[in-house]
């Protein structure tokens, strides 16, 4: 993955940049030492790495409003930056960037259970807003799987998901308000308790922007009652396309489960070895989790099952308690770590129509024998949206290039089929130059005419989202107006 | 003019060079100054896949051809947008992409989302005639920019659809609504928080105030479900006149009523919607000085009758929240927008309608 050559012009003026900052911010939140700002080169997408030429690390609105402001006078990039958890580079620095993280902003600033929301500083962890809830009842819906770390700020920037989103939409269907820091350090305020916009639903566009727009530093969220309970039923079939057909079936019944998890053989073989969670083996296997009383997961389930049971499964296993629950998700939650135990992987995440699901399934089989580099598949089947994990050995010569190739090719073909390049882990700089198989260029010219309204110069995580050939002549003519 | 293909369309606009009045089916009160555009021959289900709860149509699909399609399966647009000709005594056929231009959501909206939580993808044409697309046909994308959320809601005057893509649900077994008589409305609005508080899925919340104050509470789904939940939430008011209504039938016509805002239907005067933190709406309510309100979404949307030519926005003063003018005049539509947000809308407008020509001046 390429990177534009950093602005030379602004890494000599570095001294004169780092004094501006630690004029506008407290001691101690401006991190210029070459053996400190290393701990920030990457985000989960290790393959790449490069430290900011310095870091900030402010505790308010108006601090960040004041960094922004400084770096917009003197033509400085800038990186945002909430946990470090993308797994797609939307937080990987250049060399010539301040690197804005939200880690110091994590407080609670209202919790309102009469109007079902809750507003926090951005760089509080997505778990940890449950977690300031649960007590009374209340919890956050979007559970992206690194949602013990991923920062509130990162989730609004990729439009975070997560395994609920079928019945609980993802992170921009759960975000009422925000306050926002533009690139020019004027602070806007967008929605609020309220739930539909006045005017544009300038809140939807800047959710799933990647950072591109603004900086996001307060968020009002949509939180729910708990459920009076959960069970998940877990079904094993001899083939990708029974199930496949099951899923189709149980959604079309009108049952409306929370969560649909398929994993495939080469997954399920993966798994049982690291976590023993006593999986069947078969070709594919399906959990469906169903919510409600007692009475009403009897209910749902009593449907869920007549359906499986007419497409012959060769497993079919309902929790009768909480353990058999947690042991029946266990691999699933595992499935990341227990790929990571056999090899270095890369995780894919593009969308399909759910109906397309054998057909790529079957194709994404060929192709692993065609590059040599084997495939796991896991994915949250309800909304199509696939993950993909391609093994290879980043100490092998090539192997890098030859899995990214191999990934490519999967996510072409995901549009090709009528999805698309990525469901919930966003573009960064990992999809970025895929974007043109997915976009004409007049789609393309569409979006990048909204950053040119929210950051005319392109300071603000420049090199992403777009490929660099199309945004080359807006990041160029920035770099010319310094 | 109307057109009859996007690239009809397409090149409609690119030729312009006066003002266009953007229309699709013209039920909704949004007619600008300008040439009339009507896009009603872009019409039919492009896709409708059930099992992945997916429709595609063309902008000038009726909505009642979606809805007939959707029942036929069982499924429906969950949303639930209402239909504005009896309040506006406008006639015609309503389509999709006017439900979505103007991102119309009925009493299901407190539970479920908006029209722009259900919408997928689209095609439209920009102000200068280019044909964009954004998003697709799959329920999780977040592959470049939310154009989709932009569109949504944007009266037409970002872009003129041509083919939306939505998201749709299961239509459940039955309902019922639990029904509390008798309320003040700060104890109405209390009572639905309540409701909406418990783990019970209320799928509608709304009061109507009068001689005799109802509010009733939605509960939606299988029929053993539905019959527990309803009990459940009748007694989270064990000291107030509750009953339940479960004739579906009935219950389904009461929430048409509420969507289609029938209590203004036949009453003069102008008619507005106020949006707003759910727990303010009494205070705002008390504001008003109005001939009639009654709420929706728990509070969250109050419905307003007043005197015509009446400045609400004056009466309100600052809220979270915004006013929109549904039925009347002498008065901005929208919300008047702080001068941050106006400069984002304008800079918005410039380069998606560089020549200021579709629906002008109708959202500032």
């Amino acid at each position: 993955m390429q990177m534009p050559e950093p602005d030379a012009s602004v890494i000599s003026r570095k001294a004169q940049i780092v004094d501006r900052l630690k004029a506008v911010l407290p001691e101690g939140a401006v991190i210029f030492d070459e053996r400190e700002t290393r701990a920030y080169e990457c985000d989960a997408l290790t393959a790449y790495k490069c430290p900011p030429m310095a870091v900030v690390l402010p505790s308010t609105t108006q601090e960040v409003s004041e960094v922004l402001k400084t770096c917009h006078a003197m033509g400085v990039p800038v990186v945002p930056r909430g946990s470090g958890t993308s797994l797609a580079g939307g937080a990987l620095p250049t060399a010539d960037c301040v690197l804005l993280g939200v880690a110091r902003m994590a407080d609670v600033i209202e919790t309102d259970y009469e109007n079902r929301c809750i507003r926090v500083q951005t760089g509080r962890t997505n778990l940890s807003v449950t977690g300031a809830i649960e007590e009374d009842g209340f919890f956050y819906a979007p559970d992206p799987s690194s949602q013990l770390a991923c920062a509130i700020a990162g989730n609004i920037a990729m439009n975070s998901g997560g395994a609920h989103c079928l019945k609980y939409g993802v992170t921009t269907n759960n975000l009422l308000g925000v306050t926002m820091v533009k690139m020019d350090g004027t602070v806007i305020e967008l929605g609020g308790k309220h739930m539909d916009a006045g005017g544009y639903d300038l809140l939807g566009l800047i959710c799933g922007s990647e950072g591109q727009l603004g900086v996001v530093t307060e968020a009002t969220l949509r939180i729910l009652p708990k459920p009076e309970g959960a069970r998940p039923v877990l079904m094993g079939f001899d083939s990708n396309e029974v199930a496949g057909a099951c899923v189709a079936d149980i959604i079309r019944a009108g049952v409306l489960p929370v969560a649909i998890e398929f994993m495939d053989r080469p997954c399920i073989e993966a798994t049982e070895r690291f976590a023993k969670a006593g999986y069947p083996m078969c070709e594919a296997l399906l959990i469906v989790e169903v919510e409600g009383s007692a009475e009403e997961i009897d209910e749902q389930l009593a449907v869920i099952l007549d359906i499986a049971r007419r497409h012959d499964p060769v497993e079919l296993r309902e929790a009768k308690d909480a353990e058999e629950a947690a042991r029946i998700w266990l691999g699933r939650k595992s499935a990341f770590g227990a790929m990571g135990q056999i090899n270095d992987y890369m995780c894919l995440d593009g969308t399909i129509p759910v109906s397309e699901l054998p057909y790529v399934l079957r194709r994404i089989g060929e192709m692993s024998k065609d590059y040599g580099l084997d495939v796991a598949n896991v994915f949250h089947a309800g909304d199509g949206n696939m993950h993909p994990l391609i093994l290879f050995d980043a100490n092998k010569e090539g192997d890098l290039e030859l899995c990214e190739a191999f990934g490519a090719d999967i996510l072409r073909l995901c549009v090709e089929v009528g999805g698309c390049l990525t469901g919930e882990h966003g573009v960064g700089i990992e999809k970025r130059d895929l974007m043109v198989d997915q976009f004409d260029p007049a789609d393309l010219e569409a979006q990048m005419a909204v950053k040119d309204v929210f950051d005319p110069e392109w300071l603000l995580n420049p090199a992403k989202v777009f490929p660099l050939a199309a945004s080359d002549a807006r990041r160029s003519m920035a770099l010319a107006a310094e | 003019m109307r057109a009859e293909t996007e690239a009809d369309l397409a090149e409609l606009i690119a030729g312009a060079d006066g003002p266009l009045c953007l229309r699709g089916g013209g039920t909704r009160g949004a007619e600008v100054n300008g040439e009339v555009v009507e896009t009603g021959g872009l019409s039919g289900i492009t896709l409708y896949e059930p099992g992945s709860l997916t429709l595609v149509a063309r902008a000038g699909t009726p909505l009642a051809e979606i809805e007939a399609a959707l029942e036929a399966e069982g499924q429906r647009l969950p949303f639930e947008p209402m239909d504005h000709r009896d309040l506006l005594g406008t006639k015609g056929e309503p389509t999709i992409g006017g439900v979505v231009a103007a991102n119309v959501s009925g009493p299901r909206r407190v539970a479920v989302g908006a029209c722009r939580d259900f919408m997928l993808g689209v095609r439209f044409v920009d102000g200068a005639g280019q044909v964009i697309k954004n998003g697709g046909r799959v329920m999780k994308n977040v592959t470049g920019y939310d154009l989709v959320k932009l569109m949504t809601g944007s009266w037409g005057t970002l872009g003129v659809l041509t083919e939306v893509s939505l998201k749709v649900l299961p239509r459940p077994e039955t309902a019922a609504s639990v029904v509390i008589e008798g309320l003040e409305d700060g104890d109405a609005v209390g009572a639905m928080a309540r409701a909406l508080g418990s783990p019970f899925e209320v799928s509608g919340a709304a009061h109507l105030p009068g001689e005799l104050p109802v509010t009733m509470l939605r509960i939606e789904g299988f029929a053993g479900s539905v019959a527990y939940r309803a009990k459940r939430v009748a007694e989270l008011f064990p000291d107030m006149a509750v009953r339940i209504e479960e004739d579906g039938a009935r219950v389904a016509d009461i929430w048409r009523e509420i969507r289609d805002v029938a209590p203004f239907h036949g009453a003069p005067g102008d008619v507005w919607r106020v949006s707003c933190t759910p727990s303010d709406a009494p205070e705002l309510a008390g504001r008003m000085q109005a001939d009639a309100v009654f709420y929706d979404w728990g509070g969250g949307l109050i419905w307003v009758r007043v005197p015509k030519g009446t400045d609400l926005r004056a009466r309100l003063g600052a809220f979270d929240g915004h006013a929109t003018l549904v039925r009347g005049s002498g008065q901005p539509k929208f919300q008047p927008e702080t001068p941050e947000i106006a400069a984002l809308s304008n800079g918005l407008r410039a380069r998606f309608d560089p020549k200021g020509i579709l629906n002008a001046g109708l959202m500032g």
